[in-house]
């Protein structure tokens, strides 16, 4: 006979001070030892700033592909063997189509809530590309791909190259009139490289265009090879940043040493996965309000029909800019076909584009003789020649990218092709030059004004009994009141901030 | 606010009413009253999105409920973290991630030493193991070579089109020479072709019939359009899209991705944008019963340029 008698106070009490929590992570760090490295994950520091949310939002476009992807896959069938539609959209009845369209279409309407998520994993995609595209931007603006960061940028930069490429495999799948265009002009582009360019596209395609099996491969490479190495991926981009810290903006007690901020349980973590949510109600609400790629509209993709006045994705933009303007210089000799005028738009501008940016943090190095680590991110105007260089080269992908709508410009504006032509030849080779130049003009000015880029301070008016006015400041910002920027001892390519000169002229206010 | 309570600390050992642990919000109330609200219509709408879902109801209504849902909750939340939740700001110190040169020699030391003398001792090993491992690497490479696809070989060269095809339209029907209107194209296949898939890509071909009666597009091809039925392939030299526009009243055929354009009158010489070279011209001749056919396949490849064709 016990004459222990159990009760709920003594069942709590032998729990301990933590209660139900405390026995369950005192299991688990028995067996797992997550005590430790638990709390500094909890306690992290995570620095707030606005440009830094912009590689959440790719982050949280990703996660909303993922799960609409998985509900897309239970409907989708890769195949191209041909099938007569009778399905609920009427004016397609009765036409053929291969099964990859028919269930592209039938997701869309006969299955409940298939048109949203078709519509969400498209936008979500353009999205993701998007924040990629920023999130790089904010990156190289403001140093962060510096020591010891370069090993993320080129991640980062790899993961972008990925996205696009499976962002053009899945605009593929659907098999309508203008994804299959692109496909078309795709193999073209394969088959453009010299030497090797139609084995290379007889291994991918299967053999001649259309193909063998073209589906079957670009789904499988779509829903598992490149999502695997892309999750892989992002895994040690977060790893990394992890490991080595967040960058941050100077001031406000934020050294080189320390990181200022909030922790990441529970700040950081309440509002990231608010953020999370919002994206995916932005991307949900979109989808509702917002058509994109109505395939159904298009029909079904046959070889020797074509469409009129069509874009591709908006990443895919630059390349078909490039293809449009590029003069028709094909090379023939010694019995063999270069054609130049594919091959240098659609592989070897991309190709130049894309390694220098990988070289990027290399050949800042090269010419900065800058081997010290870097916490604190730079402010772009005091590094002009870098932020001229970034802006130039956006700029030339953004006229490449309207390059890519010479049909609809023409039209729009009632002008001859020719004309937009070679306007936009003109274009693309002159405005990189005029943005590499203001940019670096507006850098060197904003360098020169006190306090730019600085909150402003009140001038604190007050009357006294005998009506007198007097204007005080007010006291400064703890934030804003910080040293320079270190002097890095660097040659010309980047010019140290200028000091502060009071010019004659010049209002300086007082801080 | 003071500086003091602007200056980071770091996060362990406050005391509970440090300012730095206090709400960000000034109003913490009247905070939480407008981030339940927002919250509260996050819940309903998500519970709306349930409700459309189960009764089928458009797709734009799910849209909207489950994005109102997902965006509230989130708003809500973010705020929830921005307002009412510690305001710090908190410091944390970064700690180098290099280890000390000792550490660092010994394991270059690990690596070196230990890894080189292996080598060096056991060298016919390592080079079995090196040699095995490269064959793998080369023989990793033969699916490339014999399974993911044929070789180009001849197809690239050639279409379809054979000494006296039959030139028939997408539904298989011969072409006679009444069929199409003067200014008019359509497009047509070699006989048998018309359903396959190389038939739809590569042989696809464009039938465009002129006003002139004795239409000669270039010299040395007199014959080749009778009453005037002209046939260029329609496969675009530039990138292979085809080329499906027909400007009647310049004779141009136009290219819609890349806008090349394509001198019907004059051997499809392209006179606008990207494309290289002209359409190659199918010769054609209209045979004792009226129907059209092809004098001879194209003289030379179709559609896009690559490494092999001269």
């Amino acid at each position: 006979m016990s004459d222990v008698v159990v009760t709920r106070r003594s069942q709590r009490k032998a729990l301990g001070q933590f209660g139900q929590v405390g026995k369950v992570i005192d299991d688990l760090d028995d067996r797992l030892g997550i005590a430790k490295g638990g709390r500094s994950f909890l306690d992290k520091i995570y620095p707030d700033h606005w440009s830094f949310l912009l590689g959440e939002i790719a982050l949280y476009s990703f996660v909303v592909l993922l799960a609409t992807g998985v509900f897309l896959t239970f409907y989708y069938t890769p195949s191209q063997a041909l099938v007569t539609y009778h399905g609920s959209f009427l004016p397609l009845d009765g036409q053929k189509m291969t099964e990859a369209y028919f269930s592209s279409v039938n997701l869309s309407f006969a299955v409940r809530g298939g048109l949203l998520m078709r519509q969400m994993h498209h936008w979500a995609c353009d999205i993701f590309v998007g924040a990629i595209v920023v999130h790089m931007a904010r990156i190289f603006f403001t140093g962060a791909f510096r020591k010891p960061r370069e090993l993320n940028w080129i991640i980062g930069l790899t993961l972008l190259i990925l996205a696009i490429v499976n962002g053009f495999l899945g605009y593929s799948l659907p098999d309508d009139l203008v994804s299959g265009t692109g496909i078309r002009i795709a193999y073209s582009i394969i088959l453009s490289i010299p030497l090797v360019g139609s084995y290379l596209a007889f291994w991918i395609f299967g053999g001649n265009f259309p193909g063998n099996g073209v589906f079957e491969r670009f789904y499988i490479a779509h829903v598992l090879l490149v999502p695997g190495i892309m999750i892989a991926l992002v895994s040690v981009h977060m790893f990394l940043m992890f490991r080595q810290k967040h960058t941050q903006f100077d001031g406000g007690g934020r050294t080189e040493d320390n990181v200022v901020g909030k922790p990441f349980f529970p700040v950081f973590m309440a509002k990231t996965t608010g953020y999370l949510l919002i994206i995916a109600g932005v991307i949900a609400l979109l989808a509702a309000f917002a058509q994109v790629n109505p395939i159904w509209q298009f029909g079904p993709y046959e070889a020797a029909r074509i469409s009129y006045a069509v874009q591709p994705d908006w990443y895919m933009g630059f390349l078909d800019g490039a293809l449009r303007i590029w003069p028709s210089w094909s090379f023939h000799s010694f019995g063999h076909t270069i054609p130049l005028e594919v091959t240098i738009p659609a592989v070897v501008l991309p190709g130049l584009i894309f390694n220098l940016a990988f070289a990027w943090p290399a050949i800042e190095r090269r010419f900065t003789h800058d081997d010290e680590f870097h916490n604190l991110l730079d402010r772009p105007s005091n590094r002009p020649k870098r932020t001229a260089i970034g802006v130039a080269l956006l700029t030339f992908l953004f006229a490449l990218f309207v390059a890519s709508s010479t049909d609809v410009l023409a039209n729009f504006f009632h002008v001859s092709l020719n004309t937009v032509l070679i306007a936009m030849r003109v274009i693309v080779l002159v405005t990189p030059v005029i943005a590499y130049v203001v940019t670096y003009v507006i850098c060197k000015e904003m360098q020169a004004v006190r306090g730019a880029g600085r909150r402003k301070t009140a001038n604190i008016v007050s009357r006294s009994h005998e009506g007198e006015y007097t204007a005080t400041p007010s006291p400064v910002y703890p934030d804003d009141r910080h040293d320079k920027l270190e002097p890095i001892p660097v040659p010309d390519f980047i010019s140290a901030p200028e000091p502060d000169v009071v010019e004659s002229g010049v209002r300086t206010v007082e801080r | 606010m003071s500086d003091e309570q602007r200056t980071p600390v770091t996060l362990g050992g406050l005391s509970e009413d440090d300012p730095h642990l206090q709400p960000a919000s000034a109003h913490p109330k009247r905070a939480e009253a407008i981030i339940a609200v927002t919250m509260f219509l996050g819940l309903v709408l998500c519970a709306a999105f349930g409700a459309c879902y189960w009764v089928n109801a458009a797709p734009w209504t799910l849209g909207a409920t489950l994005g109102g849902g997902l965006s509230f909750l989130g708003i809500g939340m973010a705020a929830w973290g921005k307002y009412l939740m510690p305001r710090g700001p908190f410091v944390e110190q970064r700690h180098p991630l290099a280890a000390s040169q000792d550490e660092r020699e010994a394991f270059v030391g690990s690596i070196v030493q230990r890894g080189g003398s292996l080598m060096k001792r056991r060298k016919l090993l390592g080079g079995l193991l090196g040699g095995g491992l490269g064959i793998f690497s080369v023989v990793a490479i033969f699916p490339l070579l014999r399974s993911l696809g044929p070789l180009p070989k001849g197809t690239l060269f050639h279409t379809d089109w054979r000494k006296d095809s039959y030139v028939v339209d997408q539904g298989g029907r011969r072409v006679s020479v009444g069929d199409l209107a003067v200014g008019s194209i359509m497009t047509v296949f070699p006989e048998g072709t018309e359903d396959t898939d190389r038939g739809q890509a590569v042989d696809q071909t464009v039938l465009i019939r002129v006003s002139n009666e004795s239409f000669t597009t270039q010299k040395g091809r007199e014959s080749w359009a009778p009453m005037g039925y002209v046939a260029y392939s329609k496969l675009c030299t530039h990138l292979g899209c085809p080329v499906g526009l027909y400007e009647q009243q310049l004779q141009l055929l136009v290219c819609p991705c890349h806008q090349s354009m394509f001198d019907v009158t004059n051997g499809a010489i392209p006179n606008f944008g990207p494309a290289p070279r002209p359409l190659p011209q199918l010769p054609l001749y209209i045979d004792a019963a009226g129907f059209l056919r092809s004098q001879d396949g194209y003289n030379q490849p179709v559609g896009p340029g690559f490494w092999e064709r001269a």
